[in-house]
């Protein structure tokens, strides 16, 4: 088989089960915080509810298209098809599962292997917040900018105790590719165990990069509508919400890629299974982790209440900011002492 | 103070614990997990319901009598007593050979409750002089349409084959309250009439 051919075919699935996942996070999101309220949740439409999320995209798409004429236009349209394109490209680094052969050839089950995979998935990450501007600056809102003005400095200042957490993570491994980190955690314990405080920082910063709550200032309804999407409806509002859900699952993935020790899990080798069977567990296991994370996303929006604007910034800079610089200082005396570098 | 449940404030300086919040997020954490398997709270209304008092006050029925026919005779009286002006009707002479339809000479045409002014409050039921109607422990159904809100006769009289059953409403004591003179509601002009031929 053409490697093209194989990677189309990864394109495809990878796509379809991103959109199917991000689709049902919507309906899990409904359902665990109704199971956490005391409640039932969406059970109306089919067996437990299972069709309310169809249900509800047919609901976006009948809904009236509204474009502000004070707006500009082509910038309204083009916000949230940024946030929904760069939160769709972060998928394409991760390594989904082990080696597939077929025939005589062995296939990658990841897109791209980049060598460069930790700094493409925090370019993209960072592109995510232009589709948050541009949304919200051309609704001509006050709302809608104070949302994008809070969401762009957020992202900005998490981004930093992210990319920190990441260097320490980075020294650790010697590596910026996905494949080479997940195949690491495969010989020795998962990064975690190294990294316990990266990891911390690192989950906080998902939080706030991906405008969950307690971090959803972008969007608190209390004090601003609805943030930057307050001027939008129909589907370009559900592209919004639908981009939010998509980089939780990447984000989900990227945690366990870089912490959890991605789609290996322990014994794999003694199981006496190998070659494509192994990778096809692993392909689950890989996901098991990752509902497990989303989860993870939902229960803290359900715990904890919305940070205040002061809060956030005094976490970001005072808080975690000094403590991810630590945490580099602290990888770095540990090998040393270990002789891991000289 | 009234009770002992008053707490004093403390406002003293967090530990280093509780300014790491972690610990406190992981113990919010948890409450929230164990209401996973908590018992849920919700009634899953069409097919479960609440159960309710047996003299609840919910959809209306306008009764007929043991021969089958409307006891409403179009007085009024309940349209006056309602305080959310839930009730309008149109009043029509009983023609030779309703007499099986209508108990009196006169009868409403039209009747109807809007269900969405009612507060059902009852004040009809204790106004109507002829027994005709009730509330029942039926409850209205919602609809998409406010126009489906407004009950018809089609809706609230009860069809001959599927009477409703007011015992529990309609009991001796209330039927002897509306008999009793002593309240003056229940005097009549001509009880009035005699009254008055009566002191003189
Ligand atoms: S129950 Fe009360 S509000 Fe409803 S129709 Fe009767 S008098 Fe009016
Ligand atoms: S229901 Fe009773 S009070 Fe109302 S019009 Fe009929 S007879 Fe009169």
């Amino acid at each position: 088989m053409e490697p093209i051919i194989f990677k189309a075919i990864v394109v495809g699935l990878i796509f379809s089960i991103t959109l199917l996942v991000a689709t049902y996070s919507t309906y899990a999101e409904r359902k665990v915080s109704a199971l956490m309220q005391d409640r039932v949740g969406p059970n109306r439409a089919g067996p437990f509810g299972l069709l309310q999320p169809i249900a509800d995209a047919v609901k976006m798409f009948m809904k009236e298209e509204l474009i502000p004429s004070v707006s500009n236009r082509w910038l309204f349209v083009l916000g949230p098809c940024i946030s929904m394109l760069t939160a769709l490209m972060a998928g394409v680094v991760i390594p989904w599962g082990g080696p597939i052969t077929i025939g005589e050839q062995t296939f990658d089950f990841q897109i791209v292997d980049l060598n460069v995979g930790i700094l493409f998935l925090f370019g993209v990450a960072s592109l995510g917040v232009y589709g948050i501007m541009i949304g919200g600056w051309a609704s001509n809102n006050k709302f809608s900018l104070l949302g994008a003005i809070r969401a762009s400095s957020q992202m900005i200042s998490y981004e930093i105790a992210m990319g920190l957490a990441i260097i320490a993570l980075v020294m650790t491994t010697g590596t910026l590719s996905l494949k080479e980190i997940v195949n690491q955690q495969d010989a020795a314990y998962c990064n975690f165990v190294y990294q316990p405080l990266g990891c911390l920082i690192f989950i906080i910063c998902a939080f706030a990069e991906t405008n969950r709550a307690p971090f959803d200032l972008a969007e608190c309804e209390t004090e601003l509508i609805g943030g930057y999407h307050t001027e939008y409806s129909s589907m370009k509002l559900g592209f919004y919400l639908f981009a939010e859900y998509i980089n939780m699952f990447i984000s989900s993935a990227v945690i366990a890629c870089f912490y959890f020790g991605g789609y290996n899990f322990p014994f794999q080798h003694s199981l006496g299974i190998d070659g494509n069977w192994l990778s096809i567990i692993q392909f689950f296991v890989l996901f098991g982790k990752i509902v497990f994370f989303i989860f993870f996303f939902m229960w803290v929006r359900w715990t904890i209440p919305r940070f205040r604007y002061d809060q956030l910034m005094n976490l970001g800079w005072k808080g975690l900011l000094p403590l991810a610089i630590a945490n580099i200082f602290v990888t770095g005396i540990v090998m040393w002492v270990n002789g891991d570098i000289n | 103070m009234l009770t002992d449940r008053s707490k004093q404030v403390v406002r003293k300086e967090m530990t280093w614990a509780e300014k790491a919040y972690l610990p406190a997020i992981f113990s919010g954490m948890m409450i929230t997990f164990s209401h996973i398997f908590k018992k849920k709270a919700t009634i899953k209304y069409p097919e479960q319901k609440r159960p309710i008092a047996p003299i609840y006050r919910g959809q209306h029925v306008l009764k007929r009598d043991e021969a089958g026919a409307e006891r409403c005779t179009a007085c009024g009286l309940c349209a006056v007593a309602c305080p959310a002006e839930a009730i309008t009707m149109v009043a029509e002479e009983r023609k030779k050979g309703e007499e099986n339809l209508y108990r009196e000479e006169k009868y409403a045409s039209m009747y109807e409750i809007n269900m969405l002014r009612c507060i059902f409050c009852g004040l009809c039921e204790e106004a109507c002089p002829k027994e005709a109607i009730f509330l029942t422990d039926r409850l209205v159904p919602s609809t998409f349409e406010r126009a489906d809100f407004i009950y018809g006769k089609s809706k609230l009289v009860e069809t001959i084959d599927n009477p409703i059953d007011v015992s529990v409403r309609q009991t001796q004591k209330v039927l002897e309250f509306k008999e009793d003179k002593k309240h003056k509601h229940n005097r009549t002009f001509l009880d009035k009439i005699n009254t008055i031929i009566q002191r003189h």
